[in-house]
């Protein structure tokens, strides 16, 4: 009878434990197929090369928030990315000191802080000091977003690197950080550059940073220093507006969106995978 | 003698270089607790503790508190929560025990893939595919059964509390069940073993071996988790419903602090709306920064 019910109880929590999976499966898809559903219709010539038309006038594009989004999220790259893969070295190669800890106790809590309150932080340093919203200070909350993604990887792929290289490399008289760059940047470079690809496509999808900092416009920039148009932010308004031919539009950004970042996503795990293999 | 002195100042350079940007992560967070603190001084004076506590929001007569953006908060966090974690050690159990050896890698990428679609894209589904659903089949099904206890009372108009916990499951489960799995893949092999010899089913294996085993690491992945759906922003804005009103339904539309923030912040006019606002930037840093640290504190004392 006891057996009965034990095997009962397990037979039950297997079950529920395969719906769980199959759930989550199932919603990913579901997730993926309205996206494509509504937003294939806004995809067409016109989306990549126009500008946004007013409210009511159907056609336009959103080649501006495209452009706006990509200038942005390279920028943050470039700030990001050297000041992060530097500080990952550091917790990496001389971490193990009180400076290391907190900094990475800190990075650890900076990858999961709240993306709005970022925005809150460069809306007063840089847009409340200097005057106006600028594509500038949009880029600096995706850098400070992408920052300690960047540092983390770089330093998990560091200690990935065997003793033994280092070793080789140190014995044949190399300074420590002709050991560094010469060698185990080398051997750790493909796993820091998809662990950089992944912090680009994770603040590509970002809106809660520039909803303040990057603002949004219905014009060509002209330089960095004006109001910026960005995709994520224009499927908030658009999405948020009484207008079908909006919330089209912003299922075609979203579409375009979701589909950059889970092909960045797909093709870095690919990567990884392959590695991990062999 | 020449060139050894050489080596040691580039090894000097190099340390000294990789220090500073490290140490440029800390100040980058010292300073945005500095900056939240400093922008929220006229708001602190003028209300003090009594922010907390207040439940108005009036930009017209300038009284601000920040009680039900920060009960919006919690509450959406807890509903997200209650669904996540049994779902996720469901997923987690799958991942690491159950799938075939084949499956494993797939499925494990497919629910990592739920994280990385953008937030947004979340709040515009949540908004024009969950919400409809639950306005129509949902809230009325939960109303017929269970409408006699004031949390499932009232009008269900899709978007609310309940709406926007849900959408925070979906976003949460891929971050605790990830880690939850690595857990489990932790536990040794022979400790598992031992059970099974002794005749215990998987889910008593479960139960009393792995969960015990990786207490501290799935408490870890949990406030990991909680953390995320606290300061998430963009999916909770589009179906929170944007009210300043304390009720006891889960139908009821409400606020979150980040949703406050993202309606409001560009928008406010006048010192003292800005710098409340501000303030409550800072309580939620302030709330998410506990919980991600004793997330932290559980996943690293994993580990040793």
């Amino acid at each position: 009878m006891i057996i009965q019910r034990r095997k009962l109880i397990n037979a039950s929590v297997l079950t529920i434990s395969c719906l769980a999976a199959f759930g989550g499966l199932f919603v990913l898809i579901w997730i993926l197929a309205d996206v494509v559903l509504k937003g294939a219709g806004a995809i067409n010539w016109s989306f990549f090369t126009q500008l946004p038309t007013p409210p009511g006038m159907s056609g336009g594009g959103l080649a501006n928030a495209i452009a706006g989004t990509f200038l942005m999220t390279v920028t943050a790259a470039v700030i990001a990315v050297p000041f992060g893969i530097m500080a990952g070295t550091y917790l990496a190669e001389f971490g193990d000191n009180l400076l290391g800890r907190v900094a990475r106790f800190l990075s650890d809590i900076l990858v999961s802080a709240p993306s709005i309150v970022v925005g809150v932080f460069v809306y007063l340093i840089m847009v409340k000091t200097l005057g106006h919203f600028s594509g500038w200070a949009g880029a600096v909350s995706l850098a400070i977003i992408m920052l300690p993604v960047v540092s983390r990887t770089t330093e998990e792929m560091l200690k990935l690197v065997g003793p033994e290289m280092r070793e080789s490399a140190l014995a044949l008289g190399a300074p420590y950080w002709r050991m560094m760059a010469g060698v185990i940047f080398r051997a750790a470079g493909p796993g820091i550059g998809t662990g950089v690809m992944l912090a680009v496509a994770r603040v590509a999808g970002e809106t809660a940073p520039l909803l303040f900092t990057a603002l949004n416009s219905p014009y060509w920039m002209h330089s960095m220093n004006e109001p910026m148009a960005n995709l994520t932010v224009v499927m908030f308004n658009y999405a948020m507006s009484p207008y079908d031919d909006w919330h089209v539009q912003a299922w075609g950004a979203a579409l375009l969106i979701t589909s950059a970042v889970l092909i960045v996503n797909i093709f870095t795990r690919l990567i990884l995978g392959g590695k991990r293999r062999r | 003698m020449q060139d050894h002195n050489k080596t040691a100042l580039g090894d000097k350079i190099f340390k000294g270089l990789t220090a500073f940007f490290a140490a440029g992560i800390a100040l980058i967070f010292i300073a945005m607790i500095a900056a939240l603190w400093q922008q929220s001084q006229p708001s602190i004076k003028a209300f003090g503790l009594s922010f907390l506590t207040s439940m108005q929001w009036n930009p017209v007569t300038q009284k601000f508190g920040a009680l039900i953006p920060v009960v919006g908060t919690l509450v959406s966090t807890l509903i997200a929560l209650f669904f996540a974690i049994p779902i996720s050690i469901g997923i987690a159990l799958f991942l690491a025990e159950l799938a075939p050896q084949w499956l494993r890698g797939p499925f494990g990428t497919a629910i990592e893939l739920l994280a990385a679609i953008p937030s947004i894209v979340y709040g515009m589904w949540g908004l024009f595919v969950l919400s409809p659903i639950m306005a129509n089949y949902v809230q009325p099904w939960l109303k017929s059964w269970l409408g006699f206890i004031p949390l499932f009372a009232g009008p269900g108009m899709g978007i609310g509390m309940l709406t926007a916990g849900l959408v925070l499951t979906l976003m949460i489960i891929p971050f605790i069940s990830s880690v939850v799995r690595d857990v489990f893949l932790m536990v040794p092999q022979p400790l598992k073993e031992s059970a099974y010899g002794l005749g215990c089913t998987n889910w008593e294996v479960v139960r009393d071996i792995m969960i015990p085993y990786g207490r501290k690491g799935i408490a870890g992945a949990v406030f990991l988790g909680m953390g995320r759906a606290l300061g998430e922003t963009m999916a909770v804005t589009f179906v929170i419903g944007n009210s300043y009103h304390l009720s006891w339904s889960l139908f009821a539309p409400g606020n979150s602090i980040a949703s406050t923030l993202a309606n409001e912040f560009t928008e406010a006019d006048g010192q003292l709306y800005m710098s409340s606002l501000v303030e409550l930037g800072l309580v939620l840093f302030f709330i998410t920064f506990i919980v991600l640290g004793l997330a932290q504190l559980w996943l690293r004392s994993k580990k040793v």
